[in-house]
């Protein structure tokens, strides 16, 4: 077994330390070593989505950044979405809008799409759908997401001029 | 139609799990953290077909950070007849035992034969890659007509005819009378390859055998007892001596009915003593659980000159995979379901092959054999000069109708999709321009019943626990509480759902068959009418009357009354709690009719097929939650545009999947897709008291006709094969 590496890093806006081997993808430290389970693995080599969390100003698939890469950044995951006991108005237009079945890939949708309305705060469908392609879902045909996403627009920027 | 007014039913609450779903909280089965837990890894074989001549765990064993290996020599001897019930199909414990490790032969690429469990899954996965095994290669087989020619390599010695596992016939009426009746006369034969359910969740298992004897699995399953009862009689144990408790579930669509890890965790726990997880990746779980059926279809049917189908035939080759049990049975009692046809003969054989041991997949069978009846009907109604929905309606299934299996149909919705279809406004939209193409099919499914227990307990501020033991795949602890709270007459919100182990509820059958909201909803429904006699009891005292009624959820006699609530503060005082259970196993099954409308554009040089609209429509009986009823037509049809347009395991000869991950085996994207219109029929179910039918299978049968359908009016080509991808379009 490898000698381990102490990693700071800042997730979901707290300071936090761990210990991790080189070969740890970010992925497994955020779910087996600091315990937020909420990012899930649906592939692991970043074709899915389901592991998509914010990293710095850029939204990455977890599974294809070590865990050492995390120092000195700062991580958002699905758990740091909402304000307290407050719902982000993402997650509560994906449960207004039944944009989720099983919910495996809904943490990742919650970050891509958080990142897609802060550059395109007024999304067409078109864009809503080329952003959101980085991201499977296989119960919902998408309809849903989609529209989610885009009444989430509406909730947080206003409607659109 | 549908004419009741319900308060519930009908409306669209937020699921009760929703905020720990999207704020992460919820706990699947890769989620569960255990104190000493350890990590397993699992040895795949690199070969199709090949006996195993030896195999040396000793340099694993002695890898440090490892606790445990497994092979089959670890686990008992299968009984040669003994048979596991799934519920809604059964297998033998030998095919179970064989698949979840193989002993004697390997039987596909990726086919289980060895674990490990240790201090973390990257040892584990170090250890399991020093663990010898000695091959003898045997030339494989890998579709169903190959397997079925004489020659071909047999793979297993006990089946008595060679690769053919089950032959399947039904016949009904006269045959070659009714094709001699008929003008028009069309017999195509289509291939579809195999694809994935494609769940987003791997496979996980976490046990823990107990030094009592006692063995607890934490898995992501559509049945936790199905799950206890295969992995008892799999470690040969009684199926008391196994606990199961269901974590969230990340998809499943069928594809999680079957057992594959859970018996290997627990013999990995009861050699290291520690609970051990394992977690399948993506291409494990491409090549080492069960995909649905590839298969070959022929179809002849004959129509006389008034659009009545006077004859038809099927013959339907399905592979099962490494072990029998192709699904072909659904598919040929599906194949003309439909319809009211007189003359009928289905042939259908479960042929195995050196590919995946396949599973069930939402609605399995049907929609390969959907694709060639309806695409059939497609020409001839074309030859006839008829609208196509006309054809079908012209032949449409209804109450009575005969199916060429033996049931006849109760009530069916088949009539009432076919003319929504028809009066929709995509329908009677014009298309596009050039190169476009519109194309309908329909589609049946059975559903099933299968037993289901529920227990409510009435809390003292008037709202009611909800227990139960269905796995909640897409919003059924919602649907199921919806239920309770119409007949207490309550609000959804005022239900608290739990889905509990299996030490805690009586049995359930799993969450598939469409069968969750029509079957656990009955045994809810039951348990809530309960519930209502007993708080009328309590009322009867107090007042000292006799008779109590109910209504809208206040309880009345003689111009007294109390809400549910003020009569449930008052339980404790006059005999205690309240909780009662209930236990169904229903016969009442109400079967689905689904359509779809689908326009395409192709563009001709590439072949590249572009869908530009999409219409579902489906018979839900009656939709409990209709956004949840939307959903599941949404989400099938756009597993069907996928299966129908790219899907496909890519086999090399060898019979090694060469597009074992997402980027290669391409399921479609928010890209690929359109919004999903859907239009919700409502025939109800005689045999539910809300009339549910289950909604979530029919949808994904239309698909792949469609579709073909509409590239035929789009390009002139009657494809034979799925996928219909831009190598088949432009027949490279």
């Amino acid at each position: 077994m490898s000698v381990k590496v102490q990693v700071q890093t800042t997730i979901n806006n707290e300071p936090v330390e761990f210990l991790c081997e080189p070969r740890q993808s970010l992925l497994e430290c955020l779910r087996d070593i600091v315990g937020l389970t909420g990012t899930k693995e649906g592939c692991g080599d970043g074709n899915c989505g389901s592991c998509t969390v914010k990293l710095g100003d850029r939204i990455v698939t977890s599974c294809l950044v070590l865990g050492v890469e995390a120092a000195g950044e700062s991580i958002t995951t699905v758990e740091g979405l909402a304000h307290g006991s407050t719902l982000h108005p993402l997650q509560k237009a994906f449960l207004d809008h039944a944009a989720l079945q099983c919910g495996i890939c809904t943490p990742g949708f919650l970050i891509a799409a958080d990142a897609l309305l802060q550059k395109h705060p007024h999304p067409t469908e078109e864009q809503t759908r080329f952003w959101l392609s980085n991201n499977l879902c296989r119960c919902t045909g998408y309809d849903k997401i989609v529209r989610a996403v885009q009444a989430a627009a509406i909730e947080i920027n206003g409607a659109a001029q | 139609m549908s004419t009741t007014t319900y308060n519930v039913i009908g409306t669209r609450p937020v699921r009760h799990d929703g905020a720990d779903k999207v704020t992460g909280r919820a706990l699947y089965g890769a989620d569960l953290q255990l104190a000493r837990m350890i990590h397993g890894a699992v040895l795949r074989s690199p070969h199709a077909h090949a006996r195993i001549l030896r195999i040396d765990t000793s340099k694993a064993e002695a890898f440090p950070g490892v606790f445990a290996v497994v092979t089959a020599a670890d686990f008992p001897e299968a009984p040669a007849d003994k048979i596991v019930d799934f519920g809604e199909g059964d297998t033998m414990l030998s095919s179970l035992r064989g698949n979840i490790l193989a002993s004697g032969k390997v039987l596909y690429s990726g086919h289980a034969v060895a674990a490990v469990a240790a201090v973390n899954a990257h040892v584990a996965a170090e250890a399991a890659a020093l663990i010898e095994v000695d091959y003898e290669p045997l030339p494989c087989v890998l579709t169903a007509p190959e397997a079925m020619a004489p020659g071909a390599p047999i793979l297993h010695d006990d089946l008595p005819n060679g690769n053919v596992a089950e032959l399947i016939r039904y016949e009904m009426g006269d045959l070659d009378a009714g094709f001699a009746e008929a003008t028009v006369i069309v017999e195509r034969e289509l291939d579809t390859a195999t694809v994935h359910q494609g769940y987003i969740e791997p496979q996980n298992a976490t046990a823990f055998w107990s030094s009592d004897g006692r063995i607890h699995i934490w898995c992501s399953t559509q049945g936790s007892f199905v799950a206890r009862d295969a992995s008892a009689a799999v470690l040969d144990v009684p199926v008391s001596q196994v606990k199961v408790t269901p974590m969230e579930i990340g998809g499943g669509f069928g594809g999680k009915i079957n057992v594959y890890l859970e018996p290997v965790a627990a013999m990995l726990s009861k050699k290291a003593g520690r609970p051990v997880k394992l977690v399948m990746s993506r291409r494990d779980v491409f090549t080492g659980t069960g995909p649905t059926p590839g298969s070959r279809v022929r179809v002849k049917i004959g129509v006389n000159d008034a659009g009545k189908i006077t004859a038809a035939q099927a013959w339907l080759a399905y592979e099962a995979g490494a072990y029998p049990g192709a699904m072909v049975g659904p598919g040929a009692m599906t194949v003309f379901a439909c319809y009211d046809i007189p003359n009928v003969l289905i042939e259908g054989f479960d042929v195995v092959v050196n590919k995946p041991s396949t599973a069930a997949y939402r609605a399995p069978g049907a929609p390969n054999s959907a694709l060639a009846t309806e695409t059939v009907l497609d020409e001839i109604a074309e030859k006839l000069g008829l609208d196509p929905l006309e054809l079908r309606l012209r032949n449409a299934a209804q109450e009575g109708t005969r199916r060429a299996d033996g049931p006849r149909y109760k009530r069916i919705g088949c009539i009432e999709v076919l003319e929504a279809m028809k009066a929709s406004p995509h329908y009677n939209a014009p298309l596009p321009g050039p190169n476009c193409g519109r194309g309908v099919a329909i589609g049946f499914w059975f559903n099933a019943g299968l037993p289901s227990s529920a227990t409510l307990s009435v809390n003292a501020d008037g709202t009611v626990n909800l227990i139960e033991g269905s796995t909640d795949i897409g919003g059924s602890r919602t649907s199921l509480s919806m239920q309770a709270a119409e007949v207490l007459g309550l609000r959804a919100e005022d239900i608290h759902p739990t889905i509990v182990d299996t030490d805690s509820v009586g049995y359930t059958g799993v969450t598939g068959g469409s069968r969750t909201t029509f079957s656990t909803g009955l045994a809810v429904h039951d348990a809530a009418q309960i519930v209502v006699e007993q708080m009328k009891a309590r009322a009867a005292r107090l007042w000292a009357v006799d008779e109590v009624a109910f209504s809208n959820g206040v309880f009345s006699a003689n111009g007294q009354s109390f809400t549910f609530a003020e009569l449930a503060a008052q339980l404790g005082a006059t005999g205690g709690p309240v909780s009662c259970s209930a236990t169904v196993n229903p016969k009442g099954v109400g079967g689905s009719i689904a359509g779809l409308i689908i326009d395409v554009k192709v563009d001709p040089e590439t072949g590249k097929t572009d869908v530009l609209r999409v219409t579902s429509v489906q018979d839900a009986g009656k939709a409990i939650h209709p956004a949840y009823v939307e959903g599941q037509m949404q989400g099938g049809t756009a597993q069907g545009i996928g299966w129908a347009l790219n899907e496909e395991y890519f086999m090399d000869t060898a019979g090694d999947m060469r597009n074992g991950s997402y980027l290669d085996y391409r399921m479609p994207t928010a890209l690929d897709l359109p919004m999903i219109e859907t239009i919700i029929v409502e025939v109800p179910n005689p045999g539910h008291p809300f009339g549910v039918r289950g909604v979530g299978e029919a949808n994904i049968v239309p698909p792949l006709a469609a579709v073909a359908n509409a590239l035929y009016r789009a390009t002139g080509k009657r494809l034979n094969r799925v996928p219909m991808n831009p190598a088949t379009i432009l027949g490279l």
